[in-house]
C-alpha cells in the first residue's frame, strides 16, 4: 500500500480535534474555582467534583438511570432471545413481517415516541410511574438488542445442536448447553448496547419521566436550559471518564466498531 | 417436521411482538387519533373529528418556516457529514492498526457519551463569551464577538459534531468490504492514486455513504436536545416545537399532528431512499 498523503493526514488530525474539542472543554470548565463557566480561569479546584457530592438529586437520578437501563436491557435481552432465535434458525411464513415489526421502532423518531407513550401511559393510569417508564426504554432499545443476537445467531453451525439431538439430549437441554453458549457473544453485546442506549436516552424521557422519575440526561437536560454552571460540566466529565473506561474494556473484549456498528440505526 | 414445530417461531417471537405492539404500535395510533381532535383555548380538547390541527400546519406560514428550517438543516447537516465523513473513513482504513483503534476511540467513542454532555461541550465553546469567540478576539481575528449560540450554524456545527459518526461507521463497514486486490490491479495496470481512489473505491462505497446519509437525515431531523439547548426559543425545530406545544401551551392535539407530520415524512424519505438503494445496487445485494 502506498503511503496516506500528508493532507490526508493534516484533515484526520483536524477531525479528531473536531471530535474532542467539546469534551475537552467541558473537562477543562470543570476545574474552576469560580462560581460560572469561562476559559481561561485563573485558578483551578476540584470545588465543583464536591459539589456533586452535595447535589443528592442528581446522585438519586444518577443511579435511577443505572436501575432503569440494567431493567430495560435485561427485559428487552430476555424477549429478544426467542425472537432472534425464531428468526435466524427458522424459515416461516410472515418471517419477513415480523422482523420489520420488530424493528420499525428504530424508524419512529424519539420526540414520536415520546408523546405517543406520554398520552397512552397517562390513559393507562401509569404516567409518572418507574415501570411505565422502564417499558417505554424496553420498547425502543429492543431492536438494538434483537438485531444483534440475530447477527450472532446466524453464523451458527446448525450441524452441533443435530449432534445434540443425535446423542439422546432434549430440545431444553440442547438449547441451554449448546445453543445458548453459543450465542452468548451475540447476547451480552445487545444486553450491552441496550444498556448504553437506555442509559443516554433522553428525547423520549424528557415527555415520559416525570419530577420524581427524571433520569440523570432528563435532569441535565433541565438543568442546562434554565443555566450553564460548573456543576453540570463535573457530572458530565465524570460522565465521560466513566464512558472512556468502558470503552476501553469494550475494545479489548469485542472491537469498539463492532460494538458500534449495533448502536447506529 | 411436525405442526407444533411450525407454530414455534410464532411462540418464541410472540413477547417481543406484544410489547412493541403494545408500546409502540398502540401508541402511534392513539396519537394519530389524538391529532383529529378539535382544541379549544378555553375549553381544552374538544369532541369529534376535525382536520384543523392539519389545516393548520399547512396554511400557517409560521409552521411552514419551522418544517423548512428542520428539513433543510437536516440536508446541510447530512451533505457535511459526507464531505468530511467520507476522507476520514478513509484514511482510518489506511492507517495501522494501533494508530487506527486510537482513532476509532476518538472518532467513534463520543456515539457512546450522551448527547446532553456533547451539546453542553458545544455551549460551552460557542457562547458570546465562549471559548471559540475569546480565542478568535484574542488573537485579532475578530472585533466583535460572532453570534453562534442561539443561531442556525451553531446548531449545524453541534449536530454534525453529534451525528458524523454514523456516516463514518457507515462508510467504513463498506470500505472493509472492499477488495484491496482490486486497487492493486488497478495500480499494476497504471492508475494513479486519485484515479483508483475514483474509479475504483469511491463507486465501491457509495451504498455506505447512502446508509450513512439515511441514518444521518433522519436522526438530524428528529434531533430535540441539541438544537434546544444551541438553537434555543428563538429557532425552533419541528421537535422542539412538538415539545413546547405538549409541555407549554398544552395544545395536545396540535403537537400531535406536527408528530404524525414529522414521522410521515421522514418515514417517507427513509423508505425512498431504501427503495432506490436496493433498485441501484439490486446486483451487489445478490
Amino acid at each position: 500500500m502506498t503511503r496516506t498523503p500528508r493532507a490526508l493526514l493534516v484533515f484526520h488530525i483536524s477531525f479528531a480535534c473536531f471530535m474532542l474539542a467539546p469534551l475537552v472543554v467541558v473537562a477543562l470548565v470543570s476545574m474552576t474555582d469560580k462560581g460560572y463557566v469561562a476559559l481561561p480561569f485563573d485558578g483551578a479546584s476540584l470545588r465543583w467534583y464536591r459539589a456533586i457530592l452535595h447535589a443528592p438529586d442528581f446522585i438519586d437520578a444518577f443511579w435511577r438511570s443505572i436501575g432503569l437501563a440494567a431493567t430495560a436491557a435485561t427485559i428487552a435481552t430476555l424477549v429478544a432471545i426467542p425472537a432472534g432465535i425464531a428468526i435466524a434458525w427458522h424459515r416461516f411464513p410472515g418471517r419477513d413481517v415480523v422482523l420489520g415489526l420488530l424493528l420499525s421502532p428504530l424508524m419512529v423518531p424519539h420526540v414520536v415516541l415520546g408523546i405517543s407513550l406520554l398520552r397512552f401511559l397517562t390513559q393507562i393510569g401509569a404516567s409518572s410511574t418507574l415501570w411505565g417508564l422502564a417499558v417505554a426504554h424496553t420498547v425502543i432499545v429492543l431492536p438494538y438488542v434483537l438485531r444483534l443476537i440475530i447477527a450472532g445467531a446466524t453464523g451458527f453451525d446448525r450441524s452441533l445442536a443435530q449432534a445434540g439431538y443425535s446423542l439422546g439430549a432434549s430440545a431444553w437441554t440442547v438449547f441451554l448447553r449448546i445453543e445458548l453458549p453459543l450465542i452468548l457473544p451475540g447476547v451480552a453485546g445487545g444486553w450491552l448496547i441496550a444498556f448504553i442506549n437506555s442509559f443516554d436516552e433522553l428525547t423520549m424521557s424528557v415527555f415520559v419521566a416525570s419530577a420524581t422519575t427524571e433520569t440523570l440526561p432528563v435532569k441535565m437536560y433541565n438543568h442546562i436550559a434554565h443555566t450553564i454552571d460548573p456543576l453540570v460540566a463535573s457530572i458530565s466529565t465524570v460522565l465521560i471518564v466513566m464512558t472512556l473506561i468502558l470503552m476501553v474494556i469494550l475494545d479489548r473484549f469485542y472491537g469498539l466498531d463492532r460494538i458500534l456498528a449495533g448502536k447506529s440505526k | 417436521m411436525t405442526p407444533s414445530r411450525n407454530t414455534l417461531p410464532f411462540w418464541l417471537s410472540a413477547p417481543s411482538l406484544l410489547l412493541t405492539m403494545a408500546f409502540v404500535a398502540l401508541p402511534l395510533v392513539m396519537t394519530l387519533s389524538l391529532s383529529l381532535y378539535p382544541y379549544d383555548l378555553t375549553t381544552g380538547i374538544g369532541d369529534g373529528m376535525t382536520l384543523t390541527n392539519y389545516r393548520d400546519i399547512v396554511i400557517d406560514e409560521y409552521f411552514h418556516a419551522i418544517f423548512a428550517r428542520t428539513f433543510g438543516m437536516a440536508m446541510l447537516v447530512t451533505v457535511i457529514c459526507i464531505l468530511i465523513g467520507l476522507p476520514e473513513a478513509y484514511v482510518l482504513s489506511r492507517l495501522s492498526s494501533r494508530w487506527r483503534s486510537v482513532s476509532l476511540v476518538i472518532v467513534l467513542g463520543p456515539l457512546l457519551i450522551s448527547v446532553v454532555v456533547r451539546t453542553l461541550g458545544w455551549a460551552v465553546l460557542l457562547g458570546n463569551e465562549g471559548i471559540l469567540n475569546n480565542a478568535l478576539r484574542a488573537i485579532g481575528i475578530i472585533d466583535e464577538p460572532i453570534r453562534l449560540m442561539f443561531t442556525f450554524t451553531g446548531t449545524v456545527v453541534a449536530l454534525v459534531h453529534v451525528l458524523v459518526p454514523f456516516m463514518v461507521l457507515a462508510i467504513w463497514a463498506s470500505l472493509q468490504k472492499l477488495d484491496p486486490a482490486t486497487e492493486h490491479a488497478a495500480e499494476s495496470l497504471g492508475a494513479n492514486q486519485i484515479t483508483i481512489l475514483r474509479r475504483i473505491v469511491f463507486p465501491q462505497v457509495i451504498p455506505g455513504v447512502l446508509s450513512g446519509s439515511l441514518i444521518v437525515f433522519a436522526l438530524s431531523a428528529s434531533a430535540f436536545a441539541t438544537p434546544a439547548i444551541i438553537g434555543g426559543r428563538r429557532l425552533k425545530v419541528v421537535p422542539t416545537t412538538i415539545y413546547d406545544e405538549f409541555l407549554g401551551s398544552l395544545n395536545w392535539p396540535l403537537g400531535a399532528a406536527l408528530a404524525v407530520t414529522l414521522l410521515v415524512i421522514v418515514l417517507t424519505c427513509s423508505l425512498a431512499m431504501n427503495r432506490f438503494v436496493e433498485w441501484r445496487y439490486r446486483q451487489v445485494f445478490q
